[in-house]
């Protein structure tokens, strides 16, 4: 459960304070699958960071699963994103010089899971995310577009977090991979309940959520359900 | 983070680049083994140096007499030439001075000394049997000068076993032989043991020979070159300088200490100064390593800097899922110093071999102490810890966000 109470973020360059986000407020449920949609400069960008408890809020008040984070320090911060996020970059952001197996187990070592179990759970993370099992002692620099981005998605998922945040997925992906990524976080959302929130400049792609929130100069012009959720039919 | 996972974290790092991982241990190997090597060369020439001096004797003081000086006119030949000791002086001594173990009482000069037609031109030193004590001789064959000896005047020779060897050929039997010297005719009854040493005051191209005998027959008088003091211990020593030193002044009737026709040496005085002196050359050695050492330190920040600069998003990344800022800082220290670490264990047995090889090539005596091995390692780490820092602090302090968006 995500609430946004009047966020603002403000950045001060010198002595000229340039506002980014100027004031949003909406809730998002557990389960939810939301686009966040919005032309480049709109904040859509700033807003994800401070989702994504990469960034605090200049004022405003942010609740994640019912606890106020925008006042956390970085460390408090790291532990959240830790537990709690998931992310999903445009740019993937594996370790080349990895496997995708070790990709995956990364976050797993950061949040201290012994190491016997590690493989186990990323192996169950990467069957969700759809790589097939022949790929996982591939080195991630040997793999396609469409497979990065799925051990990306396995990496985003293995902390099981509250939260997916998917940043321009498909931006560096051609319409048919793309298409086959928005389809696996539309499994994601309905298999395993995990709310995701896509951020996108898009609207074909937004549409492939259910609901979009959709923001221009550092507000919400338009929040709108598109479709009932899936699993609340 | 657990150390396990920091140790796979940094070793996997460390191979991706395995030829920059390499070149910078090789500065570390470099300087860490230069100062082990460095500082073993100094090491080995301070104990060769130690022990020659001790070589000589343990606990001893030698007495020697003054300049000589003629009537009126102050003409000196030099410090050692004057007549002015005599074997009562160091009878004196020996009764007087209490924590004196033995007295040696010595007169030597080189003479040519003749054996069945070898000739050879050696230092023969007249002393009593207690030489040996004093200054550590031992006795290989037959045996040293006795008080019988040089009571009754005998013509007895002990030969060093270099002079047995220029005489009488390598490792031939010399006792009982007879040999020349300056036209007087001596047994030989003793081989002393081979000390080592070369080149002049070798202590084993000598012929000893009876005090009385050489007073008389060789030198035609009663003083003595030298008196050897061995005390009775370290502690003991400037004590029985002193004493030595009163007891001459009033045998002597020398009303002002300024003006004694004698002079004291004491063994502790000539090794404090020979170990300053290899203490310094130590010193300086090391300081010749320590700045390449100090070059291969800069090496490892040099490349843990492009490192950081490299991996900005991948730093970004790891922050982003949930690394803290300890987690990156240890990371990063963690790699400078496995560098560090490893470039100090290949230079410590680096540095081993380059001494072991100076002694074996060029025949410079080398000793690699424990405490340099344990010094040089805790340098190697400390510049891993010094060096790593601030680049590590670097990294940790990346923003995750302008980090990820770094091109």
């Amino acid at each position: 459960m995500i609430e946004c109470e009047n966020i603002t973020k403000i950045y001060k360059n010198g002595n000229v304070e340039t506002a980014a986000v100027k004031g949003v407020s909406f809730k998002i449920e557990d389960g939810e699958f939301v686009a966040i949609m919005g032309p480049s400069g709109s904040g859509k960008s700033t807003l994800m960071h401070i989702l994504g408890a990469l960034d605090s809020p200049s004022s405003g008040t942010y609740r994640l699963d019912g606890r106020d984070i925008s006042k956390f320090s970085d460390d408090e911060l790291a532990d959240i994103r830790k537990k709690k996020i998931g992310f999903v970059f445009q740019s993937f952001n594996l370790l080349s010089r990895a496997t995708a197996l070790r990709n995956v187990i990364l976050p797993l070592v950061y949040s201290g899971v012994p190491k016997p179990e590690r493989a186990e759970i990323a192996g169950r993370s990467l069957e969700a995310a759809g790589l097939p099992a022949d790929r996982w002692h591939h080195l991630s620099n040997q793999l396609s577009g469409g497979q990065i981005q799925r051990v990306a998605i396995a990496r985003a998922l293995v902390n099981d977090p509250s939260l997916i945040l998917a940043d321009e997925p498909t931006g560096n992906l051609d319409t048919k991979t793309g298409e086959i990524v928005l389809n696996s976080f539309r499994e994601l959302n309905l298999n395993r309940r995990n709310t995701i929130a896509l951020i996108t400049h898009e609207l074909a792609v937004a549409e492939h959520a259910d609901r979009i929130i959709h923001i221009q100069d550092g507000l919400i012009v338009e929040d709108k359900k598109i479709r009932a959720n899936a699993l609340k039919v | 983070m657990k150390i396990s996972d920091l140790i796979e974290e940094t070793y996997s790092s460390l191979t991706v680049n395995k030829m920059r991982s390499g070149l910078t241990i090789l500065g570390i190997v470099i300087g860490i083994g230069s100062v082990i090597a460095m500082v073993s060369i100094g090491q080995g020439a301070q104990n060769s140096i130690e022990s020659s001096i001790q070589s000589i004797g343990s606990n001893l003081i030698l007495v020697m007499p003054g300049a000589q000086k003629g009537p009126g006119m102050e003409i000196s030949s030099g410090r050692g030439s004057a007549q002015s000791l005599t074997r009562d002086d160091a009878d004196a001594i020996a009764k007087q001075v209490g924590s004196a173990k033995a007295v040696a009482p010595e007169i030597s000069r080189r003479y040519q000394v003749v054996a069945r037609g070898t000739n050879t031109n050696v230092s023969v030193i007249g002393t009593t049997a207690s030489y040996p004590e004093v200054r550590n001789v031992e006795i290989d064959e037959g045996s040293f000068i006795t008080d019988q000896n040089v009571r009754s005047l005998s013509r007895a020779a002990v030969l060093g076993p270099t002079t047995r060897d220029d005489l009488f050929g390598a490792g031939a039997e010399a006792i009982g032989q007879s040999i020349r010297i300056n036209k007087v005719n001596f047994t030989v009854v003793g081989i002393t043991k081979a000390k080592g040493g070369s080149g002049f005051g070798s202590q084993d191209d000598m012929v000893f020979v009876p005090l009385s005998t050489a007073q008389k027959f060789l030198a035609g008088g009663d003083y003595v070159t030298t008196i050897s003091v061995e005390a009775q211990d370290q502690n003991s020593m400037s004590d029985v300088q002193q004493q030595i030193s009163d007891l001459l002044t009033q045998r002597h009737h020398i009303s002002d200490a300024q003006a004694a026709d004698f002079s004291i040496l004491n063994q502790t005085d000539i090794a404090a100064t020979a170990s300053s002196v290899t203490g310094t050359l130590t010193m300086l050695l090391g300081a010749i390593g320590g700045i390449s050492l100090v070059v291969g330190g800069i090496g490892i920040m040099n490349m843990m800097l492009t490192t950081v600069t490299e991996r900005t998003r991948e730093i970004g990344l790891r922050k982003a899922i949930g690394a803290k800022k300890k987690d990156i800082n240890s990371q990063f220290l963690a790699e400078s110093i496995m560098l560090t670490f490893l470039g100090g264990i290949i230079g410590i047995v680096f540095g081993w071999l380059a001494a072991s090889a100076v002694s074996k090539f060029a025949g410079i005596s080398t000793s690699v102490s424990p405490a340099s091995v344990l010094l040089a390692f805790g340098v190697s780490a400390a510049i891993g810890i010094v060096f790593g820092y601030y680049p590590a602090r670097r990294a940790a302090a990346l923003n995750p966000i302008e980090a990820l968006r770094y091109e």
